[in-house]
């Protein structure tokens, strides 16, 4: 029998119109891209029966099942239902009425994060764990947003690259009484980020406009006369795009925002989406809503009603900057 | 004279002392550590026994009481100079016995050497009481049975921790009076450790052989230690410093002669005037650091090394330089 099949439910349901007809590829959500090695086989099972034998991982650290026939996506979301009620109801605590009838949404896409302060020393978070809870509020969502988490201004994950890029940082904390004047804090800071700490007479002074949150100078300290605030700090990169029109890196919108100020904003985000976004076109990426509103239109809307930190930042104006992806741009 | 107390009891204790003792002890700065997540434990000061960190290992040891990281000697004026003020309250320090004996090397280096006594130093000193917390498990990289420092007498009390009650071995007549009529009277002393996981061989000779100074064995350190320094600051018997005079930014006529902690791990540490220094290469570092600690302190005071074994040193490389495995190295090539 010929298929007949609405492709806007397919793709809702987490499958894709593949370049072979007939064949679809099932994506999996893996938020912060660490799971537990249980997932791994149902995932190969399903390869090996429905798909064809392979894996791939996508950029976004999910995984697709290619080569899969589209007809049996029923049957093959019974196979997933585990998944999702592993990962997204019970982990991530997201209220997913029928597990077995395959993922809900994937207009937002799996929140992506480095490997952040379970295993990287220099991390300032645990970018799993905030990857989960940024899940949670934000699938299952239509709406065309990319976030990813990275534990400190290395940016593994190239958050600078997503619509929101979560930055985790940390507030160097001075104990002058235990500085020795070594130099290590301040030698390295120039060496690795910005020289924001000036050794003079013996002791350290930090130039507040110049630190970037890095927390390298606690690593260095030998008498652990810089320690981190315990209190976690973030600072939010915001609309960075690849894309055939207008590719650029993401911007500060916010610096020193604690996690609450992070999940405010990513809410408030996907309403101001509804309101703006351009319903006649198929699906209008974030980032070209806050190029048609203007950023302080985008600003104003997602700040509405949030109790920032004490200690937050915002960026009063952002200059975009990208390219134009045009071919006149260049002679022969 | 053993008692056995209830946490209420010992509370109560340290309560009393407060009055005329600071009292310090391992405490646990959650999230302070260096990675995120994970916590500093360092000496601080204590006022009940839930601050207290009994279970874990201190990163840091309890040199700084005696010899703080930086001190300041007095402040001058153009003409005239003066002390800082001084605490005048007793000192009680709840110690592991490695650390006991450490303070007992550090009294050697700063009251037995040569004719001077260090008055920074023994000021502090001698108003310590030492609480001992008996320590029968070890951690990760301990080697105080080697060292000959798993046991200690020197100790105004002792203490086990970890039962309902806390058993209390008391030597000192002024614990006993604060003590009066506390608990019940039971019989308990403290055990020790018998065995590290880490031991350690140290050299039987007389005279480090010269060929030791120069040995290939010390060129690896070279490209292995970055000079960070962790090993001498959180080591018990490290005790160098430097003296410098800091004036006063606006005024440099007025300022603070400062003593502060130094290392010779860290760069700079023998630079002279003119910009000469010694041991350039950190593998010479590590070569001083090692003879040291257990040759040349005993060659001067005849006590034994100088390293107490308590393993700071290993916890704390970022390198994964083994101090333990050093010494076994010296002793194996001599
Ligand atoms: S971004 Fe930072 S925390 Fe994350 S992996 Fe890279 S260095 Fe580690
Ligand atoms: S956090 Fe980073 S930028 Fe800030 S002072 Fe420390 S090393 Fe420098
Ligand atoms: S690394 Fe620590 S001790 Fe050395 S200068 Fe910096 S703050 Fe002071
Ligand atoms: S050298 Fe190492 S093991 Fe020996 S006393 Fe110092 S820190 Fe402890
Ligand atoms: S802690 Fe390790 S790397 Fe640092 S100075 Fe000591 S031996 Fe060298």
């Amino acid at each position: 029998m010929t298929l007949d099949i609405n492709i806007g439910k397919v793709i809702k349901n987490a499958y894709r119109i593949t370049s072979t007809r007939g064949l679809t590829a099932l994506r999996v959500r893996i938020p912060g891209g660490h799971l537990e090695t249980k997932y791994l086989d149902i995932l190969k099972k399903i390869a090996d029966d429905f798909g064809n034998g392979t894996l791939h991982m996508t950029t976004r650290q999910g995984f697709e099942i290619p080569g899969i026939d589209l007809k049996r996506i029923p049957e093959i979301n019974q196979r997933i239902g585990p998944v999702i009620q592993g990962i997204e109801i019970d982990t991530a605590g997201i209220d997913i009425s029928e597990p077995e009838a395959g993922y809900p949404a994937a207009g937002t896409r799996n929140i992506a994060s480095c490997i952040g302060g379970r295993v990287c020393p220099f991390a300032n978070c645990d970018t799993t764990d905030l990857a989960f809870k940024i899940e949670k509020k934000v699938y299952p969502n239509n709406f065309h947003v990319k976030i990813a988490v990275t534990g400190c201004p290395n940016d593994c994950i190239k958050g600078h690259l997503h619509d929101f890029g979560i930055i985790g940082l940390c507030e160097p904390v001075y104990d002058y009484s235990r500085c020795i004047g070594c130099g290590a804090c301040s030698n390295n800071c120039r060496a690795v980020a910005t020289g924001a700490l000036i050794l003079k007479n013996g002791k350290i002074r930090r130039d507040e406009r110049r630190c970037i949150g890095c927390g390298e100078c606690v690593l260095q300290c030998p008498t652990a006369a810089w320690t981190r605030n315990p209190m976690k700090f973030y600072k939010m990169v915001i609309m960075g795009r690849t894309g055939k029109k207008n590719p650029r890196i993401a911007r500060p919108f916010l610096i020193w925002v604690n996690e609450s100020v992070v999940m405010d904003v990513l809410t408030n985000t996907y309403q101001y989406i509804d309101k703006y976004i351009n319903k006649s076109l198929p699906k209008e990426h974030v980032g070209y809503i806050v190029d048609r509103t203007g950023y302080p239109t985008f600003r104003d809307f997602v700040l509405d009603g949030v109790k920032l930190n004490p200690e937050a930042k915002l960026s009063q104006h952002i200059n975009w900057g990208g390219y134009e992806n045009a071919s006149y741009l260049f002679i022969k | 004279m053993g008692k056995s107390v209830s946490t209420t009891e010992f509370n109560e204790m340290l309560k009393t002392l407060a009055g005329e003792y600071r009292i310090f002890a391992p405490k646990r700065f959650v999230h302070h550590g260096k990675c995120t997540g994970t916590d500093l434990i360092r000496y601080g000061e204590v006022h009940s026994l839930d601050e207290i960190e009994y279970k874990a290992k201190s990163n840091f040891s309890l040199k700084e009481i005696l010899h703080p990281i930086n001190q300041t000697i007095f402040y001058f004026t153009e003409t005239e100079f003066s002390e800082p003020a001084t605490e005048n309250k007793g000192i009680v320090i709840f110690a592991r016995p490695c650390d006991i004996n450490g303070v007992f090397r550090l009294d050697n280096i700063f009251l037995h050497n040569g004719d001077e006594e260090d008055y920074y130093y023994k000021k502090p000193r001698d108003k310590v009481r030492f609480v001992m917390m008996e320590c029968t498990v070890g951690f990760e990289n301990c080697f105080c049975v080697s060292m000959d420092t798993n046991k200690s007498d020197d100790y105004h009390m002792a203490v086990r921790f970890g039962g309902e009650e806390y058993l209390l071995d008391i030597r000192d007549q002024f614990f006993i009076d604060v003590l009066e009529g506390v608990g019940e009277d039971i019989e308990f002393t403290p055990d020790f450790i018998k065995r590290n996981r880490v031991e350690v061989r140290l050299p039987e000779i007389d005279r480090m052989p010269p060929a030791m100074y120069d040995h290939e064995m010390w060129d690896e350190y070279s490209t292995r230690c970055i000079a960070c320094g962790r090993c001498t600051t959180t080591c018990i018997t490290c005790s160098c410093f430097t003296t410098t005079d800091i004036a006063n930014e606006d005024n440099p006529k007025q300022g603070e002669r400062r003593r502060t902690w130094a290392s010779c791990h860290i760069e700079g540490f023998t630079d002279m005037a003119g910009g000469h220094g010694f041991r350039k290469k950190n593998g010479e570092k590590m070569r001083f650091k090692t003879l040291h600690k257990i040759y040349d302190y005993n060659r001067r005071f005849g006590k034994g090394p100088m390293c107490v074994g308590c393993g700071r040193c290993d916890d704390a490389c970022p390198v994964y330089i083994s101090f333990s495995n050093c010494i076994n190295k010296v002793t194996s090539y001599v």
